[in-house]
């Protein structure tokens, strides 16, 4: 339905027959979200527009103190170093990237003059080069200019694989080529539709060239700013204690108008989820608490007469039982779960059928998740423009027992279906997380009543997302039948996620467990529609072949999605906090500001 | 006596170095990755964590990294932190006032009420003073500190909104402000520690004291016709003190190592709360380095504790 419809519309835009408001305004209408619609008119040769801003401050500064609190505070404040997303937040008060997203995935200037389009020369048609133009007048804190050689720099110190950082997958595949002082060109190796990974978003944060030239390479971990970050951010940096307390103080030369609104800034490490939820919401001690994944019940308790409430913001982030497609009880070369076996049970697509039908993800958005989650069908669940609508799912222990029945899995004496002497038993792992072991717990209830004997395992989570070899309870060695968890989206765009389940992926002993395609799922049309989509550089064609990706992978039961994750915020009643789900919670932080009606 | 001291030193290489070995190779054996995170950004490909892992020496065999950290230490280098890319010892002197100062003040606390609430209770054992001493005492050390550091943040914290329960590193405020901020933020920790050391120091005072109450020259002290507060003070009081010593100095490495439970709850930017995070991200180095200056501060503490003997009674001789 989209594709003429939309090109129609687009060419009414185009020509002015059609403002932007009403094409946005109808693009919701048939499902598709307002970043979407923009990104499909900058396709379509429409320019992007910026997200729009709500914020009211009319002069820079008077807004007090800003305390944030991460219960898990960052431990470093560089962004090609940053280990996690705490890391990310705690850099990203302070650098900035060339743009970042907004709560509805829209993209936001930063350090860029203009989004690069069609029409403004910025994108090429061939989709193999994207150009920067930066604003002009932007100083780093030291009042030294930004300028191009600042984020070529960024690209070569972080390709360099001495330097050790944790953006090299990024930068290794593209090239950074200065103009003039205020244009680059990112020139890559394919046609690539998504455009905007490097340098945007909290980790495309840009470091001063002249601050960290001579620590480029092996003698990275020396430089002294890696601790003392100098920025372009709304903030300037006063202190920092690795774990426990970032200060900041209002930077009089910011470069955007009547920002920021706090004259400072803290940021507190520390404790858990619970009492930081306390912390803002109940006593108000704090203005904002970040990642608050606890119990709904507990929340709105917190919430009654407080001081603060909870903010969500939606992703992409889908928490998953991924089905194994290999023998994790056969041993052949020293590999369990390897290519040259199947699965025993799993080679029967009636009891991968049965197995989603036996998980009640409306019992587990009630009891678990609450307003933190949705249920979902699919497995991609955003950007709106790429969730499936072809999708459906049911719980039901009849047709599932009626599913098994059919297939000749039979009830033995002790309850437990069997079929050519093999038994319906599975292990099923998970990480180290309440509401994951509640999960584990509905799903494993209603397997019991369905004849199958489910085992639950669960690993602490360094182990579990490890990369140690010569562990064998990672998730990606999947010594076990099924497993759960979440593969965060960090940016509003599939391809990453959806070109792991590609079969050139498969994590095997050879590539040391490295490939990425854990569930070892091998099916040939799913391939075809993630290579076509990668290089498909229409979007309304790519989007609809991400579409197929997933309707393949719910179909041949690869994955059973569970929830759609929201991400949880707690934020004091006074406090206007932007935050996107595509990014990390201080990414639009010099948007921030405070009202003073609740 | 200084030749007792040297010898003692001497002694304690050896067990410095067996206790380093053992913490090192309990630390490589147990599972995780300090670059966990890392795993399910879809950013970040797998072969960067792998890549990281070599780099910070995570996939050499055991001897080769415990012989290269022992080079290190040797030299006066704590190591490098996987997770904060900074030199161990400027992590650890960062958290040191911190716990110095909550635990230190929990601890004097604590002898505070101990020494004269076990004493008093000693002289009068099963009156009606020693009777509540005592209750309060076994109640005091049968609560865990999680549990009364939660009791207290919600009575004085959420009801009663006296006290701030999230300990801040620096105050903004100057001068007498400051100080008042300081101790406010300090006062439930404190007590929460102080009063669960206390309960167990009481008991322990009380019973060192009855001990010596009852000897025949405290009896003699009474007969010479010396006041009831010079013969408690200064006769039976200088003995009771003995296994205290020990006690007492046996819980200054912890002054030093912090309170792992009370510093989560008030987040208190302390030792403890950077040993429990470490050990939660698998920062290999920082772990150790805690791990063994508490060691060093074990052994030395004993050595003090044994050199007090001597001086509390001079019929122990070193030899």
């Amino acid at each position: 339905m989209l594709d003429r419809e939309l090109r129609t519309m687009i060419d009414e835009v185009k020509d002015g027959r059609m403002d932007r408001r009403r094409f946005v305004q109808r693009m919701l209408a048939v499902g598709l979200t307002a970043p979407m619609a923009t990104q499909l008119l900058a396709i379509g040769g429409v320019a992007m527009a910026e997200g729009p801003s709500a914020y009211k401050p009319t002069k820079r500064g008077g807004g007090g103190a800003l305390k944030l609190l991460w219960w898990q505070g960052p431990t470093l404040l560089n962004p090609h170093f940053a280990t996690g997303t705490k890391d990310q937040d705690g850099s990203r008060l302070f650098y900035e990237p060339l743009a970042c997203w907004d709560p509805d995935g829209n993209m936001k200037l930063v350090l860029a003059a203009e989004i690069p389009s069609l029409q403004n020369g910025g994108l090429a048609a061939d989709g193999m080069s994207v150009t920067w133009k930066l604003k002009p007048g932007v100083k780093w804190h030291d009042g030294k200019p930004f300028t191009a050689d600042d984020v070529v720099f960024n690209w070569e110190y972080a390709r360099d694989p001495a330097t050790a950082t944790v953006t090299i997958g990024v930068h290794r595949d593209i090239t950074v080529e200065k103009i003039d002082d205020l244009t680059v060109r990112i020139l890559f190796k394919k046609p690539t539709p998504f455009w905007a990974d490097a340098f945007v978003g909290a980790p495309g944060s840009i470091i001063p060239k002249h601050l960290f030239a001579d620590y480029k390479g092996a003698k990275s971990r020396e430089a002294p700013n890696n601790l003392s970050p100098v920025g372009t951010g709304p903030y300037k940096f006063v202190e920092f204690k690795p774990g426990d307390l970032i200060r900041g103080e209002l930077n009089p030369d910011y470069h955007m108008p009547n920002r920021p609104y706090f004259d400072t800034l803290e940021m507190k490490g520390g404790g858990d989820a619970v009492s930081a939820a306390r912390a803002v919401i109940q006593t108000g001690e704090y203005d904002f608490g970040w990642n608050i994944q606890v119990e709904d019940d507990v929340l709105l308790r917190l919430e009654k007469g407080g001081k603060g409430k909870t903010v969500y913001a939606v992703g992409g982030d889908t928490e998953f039982i991924a089905l194994n497609f290999t023998d994790p009880n056969t041993e052949v070369d020293g590999e369990r779960s390897s290519m040259k076996t199947k699965h025993p049970l799993f080679s029967d697509p009636a009891v991968r059928k049965a197995l989603a039908m036996l998980v009640d993800r409306e019992a587990v958005k009630k009891v678990i998740y609450g307003r933190a989650g949705r249920v979902s069908s699919n497995f991609l669940n955003g950007p709106e423009k790429f969730v499936s609508k072809n999708t459906t799912w049911e719980f039901s222990i009849e047709k599932a027992s009626k599913l098994l029945d059919d297939a000749g899995w039979k009830v033995g004496a002790d309850g437990i279906r069997e079929k050519d002497g093999k038994k319906l038993k599975l292990l099923y792992q998970t990480a180290i997380n309440g509401p994951r072991q509640k999960t584990q717990a509905i799903v494993k209830q209603a397997c019991q009543k369905a004849g199958i004997d489910v085992e639950l395992k669960s690993v602490v989570a360094s182990v579990f997302f490890s990369s140690d070899v010569a562990n064998p309870d990672t998730y990606a060695k999947f010594y076990a039948d099924i497993e759960m968890f979440q593969i965060p989206m960090s940016q509003p765009d599939p391809s990453q996620l959806m070109r792991r389940f590609h079969s050139r992926y498969v994590a095997t002993k050879e590539n040391k467990w490295q490939g990425v395609n854990f569930p070892r799922w091998v099916n040939k049309d799913y391939d075809e529609a993630v290579d076509a989509a990668e290089a498909e550089t229409d979007l309304i064609k790519r989007a609809a072949l991400y579409i197929k990706a997933n309707d393949i992978m719910i179909q041949d039961v690869a994955f059973i999605p569970v929830m759609h994750r929201l991400k949880v915020e707690a934020a004091s009643n006074t406090l206007r906090p932007v935050v996107s789900g595509w990014a990390n919670e201080t990414d639009n932080l010099f948007d921030w500001y405070r009202e003073a009606t609740g | 006596m200084s030749q007792y001291v040297l010898r003692r030193l001497l002694i304690a290489v050896p067990s410095l170095l067996g206790i380093s070995l053992i913490l090192f190779i309990v630390l490589a054996l147990a599972p995780g990755d300090p670059f966990s995170e890392l795993a399910t950004n879809p950013n970040v490909p797998p072969e960067v964590a792998a890549a990281l892992r070599a780099k910070f020496g995570l996939d050499d065999p055991i001897h080769i990294r415990y012989l290269r950290w022992l080079a290190a230490m040797v030299q006066g280098d704590w190591g490098f932190s996987f997770v904060s890319r900074m030199n161990v010892d400027t992590l650890i002197l960062q958290r040191l006032p911190a716990t110095l100062y909550v635990i230190g003040s929990s601890q004097i606390l604590a002898l505070l009420i101990a020494i004269p609430v076990g004493v008093y209770a000693a002289t009068r054992p099963y009156s009606v003073f020693d009777q509540i001493a005592n209750t309060f005492a076994f109640i005091g050390f049968s609560l865990p500190t999680f549990f009364t550091g939660l009791l207290f943040i919600l009575v004085f914290s959420v009801t009663l909104d006296w006290l701030p329960f999230v300990y801040s590193g620096d105050i903004k405020a100057t001068g007498f402000r400051w100080f008042v901020e300081q101790i406010r933020q300090a006062i439930m920790p404190v007590m929460v520690l102080g009063l669960f050391q206390a309960a167990s120091m009481t008991r322990f005072v009380r019973s060192a004291m009855l001990d010596v109450i009852r000897l025949d020259y405290v009896t003699t002290a009474r007969a010479k016709g010396l006041g009831q507060a010079k013969v408690i003070v200064k006769h039976a009081m200088r003995n009771a003190m003995i296994p205290v010593v020990t006690l007492i100095a046996l819980q200054m490495p912890a002054v030093f190592g912090g309170a792992i439970v009370t510093e989560q709850i008030f987040r208190i930017p302390g030792i403890g709360s950077l040993l429990i995070s470490s050990i939660l991200s698998n920062d290999t180095p920082v772990v150790m380095a805690v791990a063994f200056v508490f060691a060093c501060l074990v052994v030395l503490f004993n050595l003090i504790a044994d050199v007090l003997y001597g001086w509390l009674d001079p019929r122990i001789s070193f030899r």
